[in-house]
C-alpha cells in the first residue's frame, strides 16, 4: 500500500521514538530526519535506521521536500524555532504537526477533536505536551457529562525522561498544557503543574486529574465517562492505566492515571514520551488517510 | 577554645519563612490582617527578609496544595507597603510557578526570590533564574531534598544556579533529615566550586530536632545566609526557629544585625497564640526526618489517613520508599487508597 512519506525535525528523545511509531504505521513512512549538530547521536540513530539525514536545521530540507515527496512533517524542536519551521514546510505543501508547545495551529488530542482537524484540513496541528495528551481526555470525559469551572493536572514525569528542551523552558509547557485543558478539555478555567522526579529506578509517568463541576457530580455518569474515555485512549498507548478513583469528594473528582511506555527508544517508564509520539502519529496517521483516499488535498507547493 | 570561637564576627543574613512555610502548618490560612501584623513586627526586630504567599510559592493556590484566602499578589502588596527596612521575598518552583507570577510578584513589591527545584534538577530553573535578575531582585537557587545527592552532586547543581545567574546558592533540607555532617559536607563542596562573590544559604527543618546545629554547622562550612521560622513555624515540625538560633549567633558572637528579645517577642506573643497545632517534633514530624521525606507531606498524610484508615506513619514511610518528592501532595493520596485497597480498607474500582 501506498504510504505518505514524513520528514522528523528533532533528532531528541521525541524525535528519534518517533521513528520507531511512524515506521510501524501502515499508511506513513519516515524518511528524513532533521537536526542541527553533525556529531548528535539522534542524527546517527536516524542513519542507522535507514532515514536521509541533514545537520542543516530545516533549511537542508528544504531543497529535497519536493523530489522526496515529503507531505507530512513533525516538529519536535523547540518553540522559538517552531514557527519559521512550519511557514517554510507549509509554503512547500507539507501539513506540519507540531509537537513543540509553541501552539501556533489549533491544539489536538485524538479522542477529543482530531476528526474536526481533518475535516477542516489544517495546515499545522499542535500536540499541547505530553501532560496534556495524557489528562485532557480525562478532563474532557468529565466536561461533556456536566460542567467544570476549574481542572487541574499534576503529571510527575521521570528525570531521565526530560530532555533538555522541555527543561530550559519549563514555562511553555506550563502556559500551553494549562490553556489546552481549557480550550480541549472544556474546563473553564484549567492549571497544570509538572514534577520531575529523579528516583531510581525511575518512575513511571503519573498524572493526576482533578474537575471540579458546577453542580454536585453525578457519580455514575461520570465514572462511566471516564472509563470509556480511557479505552479510546488506549487504542494508541496501551499502557494509559487508572490506578486509583475516580474519587469523589464534594464537586471535586480526582483520577490518579498512569502511562507506560511501549519502551521502543526509551523504556517504559517514559509514558510521557509515548503518549506524545502515539497521539502525533495517530494524528498524521488520520491526515494520511484522507490524502490516500482523495478526500482532502495538500495545497500546490507556492512558486519560490 | 573551640571552633566556634572561630565564627566570631561572621556576618549571617536571616531570612524568615514563617509567613510562608508557615503557611503549610496552617493549612494556608493565614488571613491578610495577621501576615501584616507579623511581618510588622519582624521588621521591627530588624529581621532583614521576610518571605510571605502561600506555602508552595508563587502558582502555589491550587487543589494540590491547597487555596489559600486571598492571593499571593494580595499577600505581597499588603506586607510590602509596611514594611521599613526588610525586604519581602517569594519563592518560585518552576513547574508551578511562572515567570508571569514573579513578574505580578515584583510588581506588588517582593524584591528576593528563591528559586526553587529539587536537588538534581537545576537546569529546570535558567529561565526563572535569569528572569528575576533581570528585574533586579535578589536572586537564590534553592536546591530542595539536598540530602538526596551527593556533596559532588549538589556542587554541581549549584554551579549550574550559578551560571544562570543566582547570587546565592541554596542547600535545603526540606525533608529534615540531614545531620550536621551532611550539611558541612554540601556546602563545603558548593563552597569549592562557586565564585568567592557567589553566597551560600541553608533552609533546615527540625524534624530530628537539628535546625539549629545544623545551621551553626552550615556557618562554619560557608553558609552567609541562614533561614528559619519565628517559633519555628513551618511545614513538618518547623523550620530552624529563628529567635533561637538568633540567641545562639549572640552567643557565638555570630553577627546577625537583629534585636533578639523583639524577636522573641514575636514568636511568643504572636506566632505561638496563631498555631492551631503545636508545631513540634511528634511521632509523624519525626518519621518525616527519619525517612527522610517531604515536610510539607505530614498534614496531607494524616488527612489521608483519617479518609482511608492506613497509618500516617506509614503512609510516610512508604512515600519515602517509593521516593516521592516535594510537589507530589497527590501521591499521599493515591498512595493512601493503594496499601487501603491491599489492607481490605477500601474496594478496587
Amino acid at each position: 500500500m501506498k504510504k505518505i512519506r514524513c520528514a522528523l525535525i528533532g533528532s531528541g528523545n521525541i524525535g528519534t521514538d518517533l521513528i520507531y511509531k511512524i515506521q510501524r504505521s501502515e499508511v506513513l513512512e519516515p524518511v528524513w530526519m532533521v537536526g542541527i549538530d553533525p556529531e548528535s547521536e539522534g542524527l546517527a540513530r536516524a542513519r542507522e535506521m535507514g532515514l536521509k539525514t541533514t545537520a542543516e536545521g530545516v533549511d537542508g530540507l528544504l531543497p529535497h521536500v519536493l523530489e522526496d515527496n515529503i507531505q507530512i512533517a513533525f516538529d519536535a524542536t523547540s518553540a522559538y524555532v517552531h514557527a519559521e519551521n512550519s511557514r517554510k514546510l507549509n509554503a512547500l505543501g507539507v501539513l506540519m504537526i507540531d509537537l513543540t508547545p509553541a501552539a501556533i495551529g489549533p491544539l489536538c488530542v485524538p479522542p477529543v477533536n482530531l476528526r474536526q482537524h481533518a475535516d477542516k484540513l489544517e495546515m499545522n496541528v499542535n500536540m499541547i505536551s505530553c501532560a496534556g495528551q495524557a489528562t485532557i481526555p480525562v478532563v474532557h470525559a468529565v466536561s461533556r457529562i456536566q460542567s467544570v469551572g476549574y481542572a487541574e493536572i499534576v503529571a510527575s514525569l521521570a528525570s531521565k525522561s526530560i530532555g533538555p528542551g522541555t527543561r530550559a523552558n519549563l514555562d511553555e509547557f506550563t502556559y500551553t498544557t494549562s490553556n489546552a485543558i481549557e480550550k480541549v478539555g472544556g474546563a473553564r478555567k484549567g492549571k497544570a503543574l509538572a514534577i520531575i522526579n529523579p528516583a531510581e529506578p525511575p518512575m513511571i509517568m503519573r498524572n493526576t486529574i482533578s474537575c471540579l463541576t458546577d453542580d454536585e457530580p453525578d457519580q455514575e455518569r461520570i465514572t462511566a465517562s471516564i472509563l470509556e474515555m480511557i479505552g479510546e485512549v488506549q487504542k494508541y498507548v496501551p499502557g494509559y492505566r487508572l490506578v486509583n478513583g475516580p474519587l469523589f469528594d464534594g464537586n471535586k473528582v480526582a483520577v490518579f492515571m498512569e502511562v507506560a511506555g511501549l519502551g521502543d527508544y526509551l523504556p517504559t517508564y517514559a509514558g510521557n514520551l509515548d503518549i506524545m509520539t502515539a497521539a502525533a502519529t495517530r494524528t498524521a496517521e488520520m491526515f494520511a488517510e484522507e490524502i490516500l483516499k482523495g478526500t482532502i488535498q495538500l495545497p500546490a507547493p507556492e512558486v519560490a | 577554645m573551640s571552633e566556634s570561637n572561630s565564627l566570631k564576627g561572621r556576618k549571617v543574613i536571616l531570612h524568615d519563612m514563617c509567613l510562608r512555610d508557615g503557611m503549610h502548618a496552617k493549612r494556608e490560612q493565614i488571613s491578610i490582617e495577621q501576615m501584616v501584623k507579623v511581618a510588622t513586627a519582624l521588621d521591627a526586630s530588624g529581621v532583614p527578609y521576610i518571605q510571605v504567599t502561600h506555602g508552595a510559592g508563587l502558582g502555589g493556590n491550587s487543589l494540590q496544595h491547597g487555596f489559600a484566602p486571598h492571593s499571593n499578589e494580595e499577600y505581597i502588596s499588603a506586607v510590602a507597603a509596611q514594611m521599613k527596612q526588610a525586604k519581602v521575598s517569594v519563592l518560585l518552583i518552576p513547574g508551578l510557578g511562572t515567570m508571569k507570577e514573579l513578574q505580578s510578584a515584583y510588581d506588588c513589591g517582593a524584591r528576593s526570590v528563591h528559586v526553587a527545584t529539587h536537588c538534581t534538577e537545576a537546569d529546570t530553573s535558567p529561565q526563572h533564574i535569569a528572569f528575576a535578575r533581570k528585574l533586579g531582585m535578589d536572586t537564590s537557587g534553592f536546591l530542595m531534598m539536598a540530602h538526596l545527592n551527593d556533596p559532588a552532586g549538589i556542587a554541581k547543581q549549584g554551579k549550574l544556579m550559578e551560571s544562570y545567574g543566582a547570587q546565592t546558592v541554596y542547600v535545603t533540607d526540606s525533608a529534615g533529615y540531614m545531620l550536621p555532617e551532611d550539611v558541612k559536607a554540601r556546602i563545603g563542596a558548593l563552597r569549592e566550586v562557586l565564585n568567592p562573590e557567589t553566597e551560600i544559604g541553608f533552609h533546615g527543618h527540625h524534624n530530628l530536632g537539628m535546625g539549629i546545629a545544623n545551621s551553626i554547622a552550615a556557618i562554619e562550612a560557608g553558609a552567609s545566609r541562614i533561614d528559619g521560622s519565628a517559633a519555628g513555624l513551618g511545614a513538618g515540625a518547623g523550620n530552624t526557629p529563628l529567635e533561637v538560633f538568633a540567641a545562639v549567633c549572640e552567643r557565638m558572637g555570630i553577627e546577625t544585625g537583629v534585636d533578639l528579645f523583639k524577636l522573641m517577642d514575636v514568636a511568643e506573643d504572636i506566632i505561638v497564640p496563631m498555631m492551631e497545632h503545636v508545631v513540634r517534633v511528634d511521632r509523624e514530624s519525626l518519621t518525616l526526618g527519619y525517612a527522610g521525606v517531604y515536610s510539607t507531606f505530614l498534614l496531607h498524610s494524616k488527612r489521608a489517613s483519617e479518609r482511608f484508615g492506613v497509618p500516617a506513619r506509614d503512609i510516610l514511610v512508604e512515600l519515602g520508599r517509593k521516593k516521592m518528592i516535594g510537589g507530589q501532595e497527590d501521591m499521599i493520596l493515591d498512595t493512601a487508597m493503594t496499601m487501603a485497597k491491599e489492607r481490605g480498607l477500601l474496594k478496587s474500582a
